[in-house]
């Protein structure tokens, strides 16, 4: 666990100093505000409305947000050529996997944290739950965590970090696409894409301030899920 | 108790316990290395004692990358074992790599980070305690001539001094076995001598292993070398023993000042075979080519100090070497191996 820190620690570090992660940390502080301008403040609504929709539109950019940060994770090491230090050096893949995992969730969180004035701004001037914006946040981080695993797994599996973004919107697409297919779908199909779905069925109880468990575990497993399929990628690669 | 249990039991007791320690660091045997249906390397076999310095030479290919690669746990063997210090790269991976240092071919270095704060990155991945880390740091850059890059960012140095930095992130952690794949690629005349010299300051602290398909690199800084051609060792030994195996002796080049004569000097010497004037590559001084059937070259030095003849050079045969790599490189390739049955390669499987 200390080593995969040692790389969470070194990772961010690299980010924080890079274009590309102050780029996306700005970038998508922008498309917030904007949406939230736009979405949340032009029209006449309900306080709780003005937050739930601020939840969702921060859930679109922490997705792309999520991949973004997540496509340099291992391909860069590769494009680099210093996966050969992790490698050869005596720590196990999942620590590698668990530490740019890490890495990544905390500029998640940085940008996260970021957005905080404007739930602020509804709170001051209108009338919410401080319970409705941890849940919400909640599941902000959740979906994170979860798009981040997905991107890192892309990451594994490329040689290039656009390829790894390549990848991990393919994998991403098609899960949030699930909730269109349950729709079209009949019981108890149906049901089972819609609780598959990365987005809408899954997050919109955080979005309405409501903490359900099951939600919450669906993300904590698909992250694990992920990281695991992560580790056995790195795994198989010394057989080649 | 029954046998498939006795077996389990056998085969964890190994991988908890490490194998008996023999003198040879490095014990090679039958390593496979295929990649689908090609192979890349094996059979080989080979040891490496405590505190040499291992040249593996071959042209592009020949499997020095892979070799080196599956030494250092960066890839697994399809078959065969290897075993660094008393332990199976396969079974105990992390004991193996906490005892190496290993620079590919291209060094893995962050561009964005300082040297200081890379080594520190290393030394700590690798193991060294954090009231060490420091003085692990110092130690290693003083080693590898960069105590004045050290707060330097790595994207800033020339190719000469990242070089450095790999060899500096390679002994950080003052391990047993230091793996160089190709550490000269790359460098100007002056860098060579400076990074041959940095080599050789590693004798003693540590094993070395090095791989090149640049022949005098390899004879100018190893004890010994291993020569690779289609993934097996097809020639080993020192420098001289190459030479009067394959070459049936040695050739040594000598020049002196004056018109002595070397024929009957050297006639009492009974490992000369033949003495033969070469001409004059400046006024007054005279070349011979000497041919012996093993290394003489302190015995000539002796023997011409001794009847004081001026003696200007002396060194052997420049095209030598050469030679050598060049018969061993190009000579007829034996059948080569199959992939070995299932039974045999089953050291994957095990793992």
């Amino acid at each position: 666990m200390s080593r995969a820190l040692l790389i969470a620690r070194r990772e961010l570090a690299a980010t924080l100093s890079s274009r590309l992660g102050a780029t996306i940390i700005a970038g998508a502080l922008l498309v917030d505000g904007l949406y939230f301008y736009w979405f949340g403040l032009s029209e006449r609504k309900l306080s709780a409305e003005v937050l739930q929709s601020f939840f969702y539109g921060v859930s679109g950019t922490t997705m792309i947000a999520g991949l973004l940060l997540a496509m340099r994770l291992i391909a860069e090491e590769r494009q680099l050529g210093t996966m050969t230090l992790l490698n050869t050096a005596p720590l196990r893949d999942r620590d590698i996997v668990l530490g740019k995992f890490l890495s990544a969730l905390t500029m998640l969180a940085l940008l996260t944290v970021l957005t905080a004035y404007m739930p602020a701004l509804i709170f001051v001037n209108g009338k919410v739950s401080v319970g409705h914006i941890v849940v919400g946040y909640v599941g902000v981080l959740l979906l994170g965590a979860a798009t981040i695993a997905l991107g890192l797994l892309g990451s594994a599996l490329a040689r290039s970090q656009v390829m790894a973004l390549v990848i991990g919107a393919l994998l991403l697409v098609p899960l949030v696409l699930l909730w269109g297919l349950a729709r079209a779908s009949d019981p108890p199909l149906n049901a089972v894409l819609a609780r598959l779905a990365i987005h809408h069925d899954n997050f919109r109880p955080f979005m309405q301030g409501i903490l359900e468990l099951d939600r919450a575990l669906y993300y904590l497993a698909l992250t694990a899920f992920l990281l695991l399929a992560s580790t056995k990628v790195l795994e198989a690669r010394r057989w080649r | 108790m029954d046998r498939s249990l006795a077996g389990l039991t056998q085969r964890r007791a190994r991988r908890s316990e490490p194998v008996q320690r023999e003198n040879a660091l490095i014990e090679i045997t039958e390593l496979y290395k295929f990649y689908g249906e090609q192979r890349a390397v094996g059979p080989l076999s080979a040891k490496i004692e405590r505190g040499e310095i291992v040249g593996l030479l071959g042209l592009n290919g020949a499997g020095k990358t892979t070799t080196l690669r599956i030494l250092s746990c960066d890839l697994l063997p399809s078959s065969g074992t290897v075993v660094v210090d008393g332990d199976d790269v396969v079974e105990r991976p992390d004991a193996v790599r906490a005892k190496i240092g290993y620079l590919p071919d291209t060094p893995p270095l962050y561009p964005e980070m300082t040297v200081r704060a890379y080594l520190r990155f290393v030394a700590a991945l690798r193991g060294v305690a954090p009231a060490q880390l420091a003085a692990a740091v110092v130690d290693a850059a003083r080693q590898t001539g960069l105590e004045a890059k050290l707060d330097d960012t790595i994207e800033t140095l020339s190719h000469g001094y990242r070089q450095r930095v790999g060899i500096a992130q390679a002994i950080v952690h003052r391990p047993a076995l230091v793996v160089l794949d190709e550490p000269i690629a790359g460098l100007d005349p002056v860098q060579i001598m400076e990074m041959r010299e940095l080599i050789r300051g590693l004798r003693g602290a540590h094993t070395v292993l090095l791989s090149s398909h640049i022949l005098s690199e390899i004879s100018e800084t190893c004890d010994r070398l291993f020569v690779l051609k289609d993934g097996a060792i097809v020639a080993q030994g020192t420098e001289a023993e190459l030479s009067a195996a394959l070459l049936g002796g040695m050739r040594v080049e000598v020049q002196v000042r004056g018109d002595a004569d070397l024929p009957r000097l050297l006639a009492e010497l009974a490992e000369v075979t033949e003495v033969r004037a070469a001409g004059t590559p400046e006024p007054g001084v005279h070349a011979w080519t000497v041919h012996a059937r093993q290394d003489v070259r302190e015995r000539l030095c002796q023997e011409l100090v001794r009847a004081g003849v001026p003696l200007v050079g002396l060194s052997r045969g420049e095209r030598e070497l050469e030679a050598i790599f060049e018969r061993l490189v190009t000579a007829p390739a034996a059948t080569a191996p199959t992939r070995p049955e299932p039974g045999v390669a089953a050291l994957g499987e095990a793992s």
